[in-house]
C-alpha cells in the first residue's frame, strides 16, 4: 500500500506581507533617501513578494547617526530595564511565532517545518537568554562595570536571516550597544517584521535601525566612521575584505565565516543515528549552513553499509513547496547560489568523483537541487575543500583515529565537526585534536543560546552565544 | 544493523550461547537522544485529508482489539467480537479490525463469534503478562490457546532471563512455542519497559526474529512504560535489517498506551518511513489496542461529516 | 449602590502540592494590619501541614530539577508577568501587612516583580558562573557543574512580608530546588496570595509551598526532617537560628544562617542566595582512543 501525504501548506497569507517596504530608521519606516528600492521574491515560486527601500551611504549615515543619538540613554539605563525590554521581544517573537516563520520559509525558501521548529524557537531562546545577561554583566568574568562599545554595525546572511538577527541584536543590545543591522539582499523581511516587534515593545527609537540594501550598503555601515563594532556572518571572502577595511581603525571585529566541516563516522557508531545526522548535517537547510557536515568520513570498515543506509534514507527526503509542513528540503535561496552549487557539482564531476541523487521530481519554477552526494572524493577535489553552501555531501574515507583527525584539520577553515562513535574516550580524543571552534558528538547542527558558536582559523573569529558571546560587544 | 549481520550465515549465530551473545552483543549501540528526536521528527508530519482517510480506514484495518482482563466474560468477549467486526454500526464502509486479543480461556468464545468474518482471534499465552511460570506451564497455555483456535499467539519473553543474559535460554524458549503454535502466527512480546535500554530492545528484537518470531511486540500494556513512538521505532529498524539480511519479513505490533488517531497516524508514519510501505498492511503492522479503536471512528465521522463527533456516537462494547 | 454592596472577603488557605488546604489542624488565627485592625484568619499550620509539604516538594524534585534551564527561566518570567498583572492587589496586602505607605507599598511590589525577573535570567546562567572546565594534568575532560541540593526549607523574613519573601524564595527554585517556606508570621497574607500566583504561572504543584503560621512550630520540625536537605533560616531570630541548626546538623543539612542584622531587600540581590543551595558535581571522562 502506498501512503501518500496530501500537502498539507501553510497559507503565505498568514505572513501579512505589504506591497513595500521601507527602511527602519530611528523607529520609523522611511524610503530610502534616493528614492531607491528592489524587489524580493520567494525562491521557491520566483513571485515578487514585495518591493523594499534599497539603502544607500546617506540611509546608512542616517541610521548610525539615530543610532548614535539612542546610545547614551540607552546604554544608561539601568540593566534590569534593558532587560524587560529584551524579555519583552523574546515574549513578542514567541507570540507571532508562527507569522514569522511563515514569512521566512517565504522569502528563504526554506522548509516551514525548520522555520517553524528550530529557527523561530531560537530567536526567542536567544533573546531570552541575553535578556537574563543585561543586568548580569558584571558577573560575567569581564570586569566589575563593563561597558558598552557603543553603535554597532551587524551585517548578516541570507541563511538564517531572523536567527542571525537575533545572534547579532540580542547580545548588542544586552550590553548597551544600539545597533545598525543591514540583512541579506534576498531575505529582507523578517528583519522589518522585527522592526515592528521592536516597535511593540516600545523599545526607544534608534535602539534598533535596519538599512535594508545590496553589498553597497553593507559596506557603506562596516567602513562607517561612526561604528564602533562591526559584527559579520557570512563568506570568507567577504570577510576578509572587512579585515582588511577595519585595519587601522579602533572599530572592533568579530567575524562568522564560512565552513568545510567534518562529519567523522566510526565503526563503531550508532549507525541509524549516525545516518540521521549526516543527513541533518548536510540537508538541514538545504545545506545553507556555514557549519554544515559537507564532509563526510567514514571509517573504511563501515564505508559501504553507512552508504548504503544513507542512500536509502536520502532516498526518502521530501523536496518541495517549502510551505508544506511535511517538506524536508525547500528551495535553494537565489539564482546565483544554485548557480554556484551546479558550478561546483559539476566540477565534482569532472574531477572524477561519483554524484549521486536519489530519484526526486523538482518543481518547474523557482531554484533547486537535488539532494546530492559525491563517492570517490579526495582531498584535493574542489568539492572538498571548496564551501559548496548546498545540498552536496562529500564522502571520503579513513582507517584511523589519527588520519581522521588529520583528514578533518586539513582545510584552513575551522567552524564545526561531527564524531560518531559509542566509545566516549574516543569522542574526546578526537574533539582534543580537531581545529574547529564547535564539535558535535553522536549529533550535529545543535544550537543553542547558552553555547558559544564560531570559528577557528577562515572560519572567523570571536564567538556568538553563550557567556562569551558578551565579550564581542563588551569595551573589553 | 544490520548488514553485517547478513554476512554471517544467521544460523552460525545461534549455534552457541556464546556465539548468540557475540552476535547480539555486535548489534549498532543506539544512540537514545538520537533515537528519540527521530522519533518526534516523525511525529510531526501533517497528515490530512485524503492521506488521512486513508490512513484512518489502515490503522482500524490493523488493529488487535483486546481485552486481558481479569474480569473479563464471554458476554465481554462476544460483544468486542461483535464491534471489531462492524466497528461503525451507522457506516458499513468502515473496515473490521485485524483481529480480538483476548486470554487462552476466552479464545473459543472469540472463534465461536468470528467465525466466517475473516476477522481473526489472536490469544496471549506463556503466563502473560510476566511469564513467571514453568515452561511446561507455558507451552500447556499455548497449546491449549491454538487448541481453542487461536491463529495468532502473543508470548512474553523471559525478561529475568534475558537480563541476566541467559539469552540462549530466552531463545530456546521462544523456540519451544513457536513449535507449540503450530501454524498459529507467533508474535513476540519485548516487554520494552523491563528491557529499559534500547540497546537491549535492539537485541531482544533480534533474538526474538532468529528464533522465529512473525510479529515482534512492544509490550504487554500491562506495565509502566509500553510502545512509545522511539521503541516502536527501533524495533522497526530492526525488522528492517533483517528483512535486509535473510530475505524473511517480520511484523511488528505497538501495544499499549496508543489512545487517539492522532497518534496511531504517527506510527504510520513511522513505519512508512521507517520499514517502508511493504509494511504498511495488517499482515507486517498491528495495533493493540481497546480505546483507540473509537477515536480513530470518531476521525473517521469527523472527516465525512465535518463536524466533530462525540463519544455518544460511537459504540462502547 | 456600591456603597451598600457587602464585599465577598476571601478565604486565605495553604498551598502545598499546588492545592489550596486549610490546615489539617482546623486551626487558624488573626492576622491584622500594622494598626491592630483585623484582615483576615490565616490558616495556623500543622507539623503534619510541614510533613505533607516535604512530601509535595520532594515528589516534585525530579522533574522541576530535570527541566532545562531555559524552560524554568521562562516558569518564573511567567510568574512576574502574572504579578504584575495582580499588581493592584499585591499593594493593598502589603501595603496593609508592612503598614506601608502606596507609593512605599508600590516600590516594593515593582521590585518584587523585577526580583522574578533577575532569576528567570540566572536560571541558565548560573552553572556558567559557578561551573568551570579544570585543566587537570593528565588525558582527561574534567568539568565541574552546579546541582541543586534538593528539598530546602525556607523561614522567610519577617520584615518583609512579598519583597523579602521572592527575594529568599526565588534563588531555591531558579536552580532547581524545591521548596517549603514558612511565611511571615504575622504578615503571611501576600504570601499565600503568591501561592495563587505561582498555582497559575506553569509553577508545577510541590515546587513551591507555603505555609503559614509560627515559626517556633514549624521550624524545628522542617529542620528535624531527614527528607529535608537544606535550610536557610533567614526569617529566624538568632536564638531559634542557633537551635535549628543544630538540629540541621543530625543529616548534615546545608544552613544558611540569618545576618546579625537587618538585610535591606531593595539592595542587588547578586549571588550568594542563588549559590547556596548547589552542590558541584565533578566528571572526569577520558580522553583516548
Amino acid at each position: 500500500m502506498k501512503f501518500e501525504y496530501a500537502p498539507a501548506p501553510e497559507s503565505p497569507a498568514l505572513a501579512g506581507i505589504a506591497p513595500s517596504h521601507g527602511l527602519f530608521i530611528g523607529g520609523e519606516f522611511r524610503e530610502a533617501a534616493d528614492g531607491k528600492v528592489f524587489t524580493t521574491i520567494s525562491p521557491s515560486s520566483e513571485e515578487v513578494l514585495s518591493e523594499v527601500a534599497r539603502g544607500g551611504p546617506e540611509d546608512v549615515d542616517a541610521a548610525v547617526a539615530a543610532a548614535r543619538a539612542a546610545f547614551p540613554a540607552w546604554s544608561a539605563l539601568p540593566g534590569a530595564e534593558r532587560a524587560k525590554y529584551l524579555f519583552r521581544v523574546a515574549r513578542i517573537v514567541q507570540e507571532r511565532s508562527r507569522e514569522l516563520a511563515v514569512l521566512e520559509s517565504l522569502d528563504n525558501g526554506k522548509p516551514i517545518r525548520e522555520s517553524r521548529d528550530v529557527d523561530l524557537p531560537l530567536v526567542a531562546a536567544h533573546f531570552f537568554y541575553y535578556a537574563g545577561w543585561a543586568d548580569k554583566l558584571p558577573h560575567a568574568g569581564y570586569g566589575q562595570d563593563p561597558r558598552p562599545l557603543g553603535v554597532a554595525g551587524q551585517v548578516i546572511p541570507w541563511n538564517f536571516p531572523l536567527l542571525m538577527l537575533a545572534w547579532k541584536i540580542a547580545p548588542a543590545l544586552a550590553c548597551g550597544n544600539t545597533v545598525v543591522l543591514k540583512p541579506a539582499e534576498t531575505t529582507p523581511l523578517t528583519a522589518l517584521r522585527f522592526a515592528d516587534i521592536c516597535r511593540q515593545a516600545g523599545l526607544p527609537p534608534g535602539v534598533v535601525n535596519i538599512v535594508t540594501g545590496d553589498g553597497e550598503a553593507g559596506a557603506a555601515l562596516v567602513a562607517h566612521p561612526g561604528v564602533d563594532k562591526v559584527a559579520f556572518t557570512g563568506s570568507t571572502e567577504v570577510g576578509r575584505g572587512i579585515a582588511r577595511a577595519l585595519a587601522g581603525t579602533r572599530k572592533k571585529l568579530t567575524l562568522e565565516l564560512g565552513g568545510k566541516a567534518a562529519n567523522i563516522v566510526f565503526d563503531d557508531a550508532p549507525l541509524d543515528q549516525a545516518v540521521e545526522g549526516i543527513v541533518s548535517g548536510i540537508f538541514f537547510n538545504q545545506g545553507h549552513v556555514c557549519c554544515a557536515g559537507s564532509r563526510l568520513l567514514v571509517q573504511e570498515s563501515v564505508a559501504d553499509e553507512v552508504l548504503d543506509a544513507l542512500k536509502r534514507r536520502m532516498a526518502g527526503l521530501r523536496v518541495g513547496d517549502p510551505l508544506d509542513k511535511n517538506t524536508d528540503i525547500g528551495a535553494i535561496n537565489s539564482a546565483g547560489q544554485l548557480a554556484r552549487i551546479r558550478e561546483l557539482a559539476e566540477a565534482g564531476e569532472a574531477e572524477g568523483a561519483e554524484r549521486w541523487s536519489p530519484a526526486c521530481d523538482l518543481p518547474g519554477t523557482g531554484f533547486w537541487f537535488a539532494p546530492t552526494l559525491f563517492t570517490g572524493v579526495s582531498q584535493a577535489h574542489r568539492i572538498a575543500r571548496e564551501e559548496i553552501f548546498g545540498p552536496v555531501l562529500s564522502v571520503l574515507t579513513f582507517r584511523t583515529p589519527d588520519e581522521a583527525v588529520a583528514k578533518a584539520n586539513n582545510t584552513p577553515y575551522g567552524l564545526s565537526a561531527g564524531i560518531w562513535t559509542e566509545k566516549g574516550s574516543r569522542i574526546l580524543w578526537m574533539a582534543d585534536r580537531l581545529r574547529a571552534g564547535v564539535v558535535w558528538s553522536n549529533t550535529f547542527n545543535k544550537f543553542d543560546p547558552t553555547s558559544p558558536f564560531g570559528g577557528f582559523g577562515e572560519s572567523g573569529y570571536g564567538r556568538e552565544g553563550g557567556r562569551h558571546g558578551l565579550e564581542a560587544y563588551l569595551d573589553v | 544493523m544490520p548488514t553485517t549481520a547478513p554476512a554471517l550465515p544467521l544460523a552460525d549465530v545461534t549455534a552457541t550461547d556464546a556465539a548468540l551473545r557475540r552476535f547480539l552483543h555486535g548489534l549498532p549501540g543506539v544512540d537514545a537522544v538520537g533515537l528519540e528526536a527521530r522519533a518526534a521528527a516523525l511525529g510531526t508530519r501533517s497528515i490530512k485529508t485524503t492521506a488521512k482517510a486513508f490512513a484512518l480506514d489502515l490503522a482500524i484495518s490493523m488493529i488487535d482489539l483486546t481485552t486481558l482482563e481479569g474480569a473479563d466474560t464471554p458476554g465481554k468477549v462476544r460483544a468486542l467480537c461483535a464491534k471489531g467486526v462492524r466497528p461503525d454500526p451507522a457506516d458499513r464502509s468502515a473496515p473490521s479490525v485485524a483481529a480480538i486479543c483476548v486470554y487462552p480461556d476466552m479464545a473459543a468464545v472469540a472463534v465461536e463469534a468470528l467465525r466466517g468474518t475473516g476477522v481473526s482471534v489472536a490469544s496471549v499465552a506463556t503466563a502473560f503478562p510476566a511469564g513467571r511460570a514453568a515452561r511446561s506451564v507455558k507451552l500447556a497455555d499455548t497449546a491449549e490457546a491454538v487448541a481453542a483456535g487461536a491463529a495468532e499467539i502473543d508470548m512474553v519473553i523471559d525478561r529475568g532471563a534475558f537480563l541476566a543474559g541467559r539469552y540462549m535460554e530466552v531463545f530456546e524458549e521462544i523456540l519451544a512455542v513457536k513449535e507449540a503454535c503450530g501454524r498459529a502466527h507467533l508474535k513476540v512480546i519485548l516487554e520494552n519497559g523491563e528491557l529499559a535500554t534500547y540497546d537491549a530492545i535492539r537485541r531482544a528484537s533480534w533474538l526474538a526474529m532468529l528464533a522465529g518470531a512473525d510479529f515482534v511486540k512492544t509490550s504487554t500494556g500491562k506495565v509502566a512504560v509500553n510502545a512509545t513512538p522511539a521503541n516502536t521505532l527501533l524495533m522497526l529498524q530492526a525488522v528492517r535489517d533483517f528483512h535486509a539480511a535473510t530475505g524473511r519479513r517480520i511484523g511488528v505490533k505497538p501495544a499499549g498506551g496508543i489512545r487517539t488517531a492522532k497518534d496511531a497516524l504517527k506510527y504510520l508514519v513511522l513505519v512508512n518511513e521507517t520499514a517502508g510501505e511493504d509494511w504498511l498492511s495488517p499482515r507486517w503492522f498491528r495495533f493493540g489496542a481497546s480505546s483507540l479503536l473509537n477515536d480513530l471512528l470518531m476521525q473517521r465521522q469527523k472527516l465525512s461529516t465535518g463536524r466533530y463527533s462525540g463519544p455518544d456516537y460511537v459504540t462502547v462494547d | 449602590m456600591s456603597e451598600t454592596r457587602l464585599s465577598v472577603l476571601k478565604t486565605y488557605k495553604l498551598f502545598i502540592g499546588g492545592s489550596f488546604p486549610r490546615s489539617e489542624s482546623g486551626r487558624v488565627y488573626e492576622v491584622t494590619d500594622s494598626r491592630g485592625q483585623w484582615l483576615a484568619n490565616a490558616p495556623r499550620a500543622s507539623r503534619k501541614d510541614a510533613r505533607d509539604a516535604v512530601t509535595a516538594a520532594r515528589a516534585a524534585f525530579p522533574r522541576w530539577s530535570g527541566t532545562t534551564a531555559y524552560l524554568r527561566g521562562q516558569v518564573l518570567y511567567r510568574v512576574a508577568e502574572m504579578l504584575q498583572g495582580r499588581g493592584e492587589q499585591f499593594r493593598a496586602e502589603v501595603a496593609a501587612a508592612e503598614g506601608l505607605s502606596k507609593s512605599a507599598a508600590r516600590a516594593a511590589v515593582d521590585a518584587a516583580i523585577d526580583r522574578w525577573v533577575w532569576y528567570a535570567g540566572w536560571t541558565d546562567k548560573v552553572a556558567q558562573i559557578a561551573g568551570a572546565a579544570n585543566p587537570v594534568a593528565g588525558p582527561y575532560l574534567n568539568l565541574s557543574t552546579p546541582a541543586p541540593t534538593g528539598v530546602v526549607a525556607v523561614l522567610a523574613p519577617r520584615d518583609s512580608s512579598l519583597l523579602g519573601l521572592v527575594s529568599v524564595l526565588a534563588p531555591v527554585v531558579a536552580t532547581g530546588n524545591t521548596a517549603v517556606v514558612v511565611t511571615a508570621g504575622t504578615a503571611p497574607l501576600p504570601a499565600l496570595t503568591l501561592g495563587e500566583v505561582l498555582a497559575t504561572s506553569d509553577v508545577p504543584g510541590g515546587v513551591v509551598n507555603l505555609l503559614s503560621g509560627r515559626a517556633a512550630e514549624l521550624a524545628p520540625t522542617l529542620a528535624a526532617h531527614q527528607d529535608v536537605n537544606a535550610i536557610d533560616l533567614t526569617g529566624a531570630d538568632e536564638e531559634l537560628a542557633a537551635e535549628l541548626e543544630g538540629v540541621a546538623a543530625e543529616n548534615l543539612k546545608r544552613v544558611r544562617r540569618p545576618r546579625r542584622s537587618a538585610e535591606d531587600w531593595t539592595a542587588d540581590p547578586g549571588t550568594g542566595r542563588l549559590l547556596a543551595f548547589l552542590e558541584t558535581k565533578t566528571v572526569w571522562p577520558p580522553m583516548g582512543v
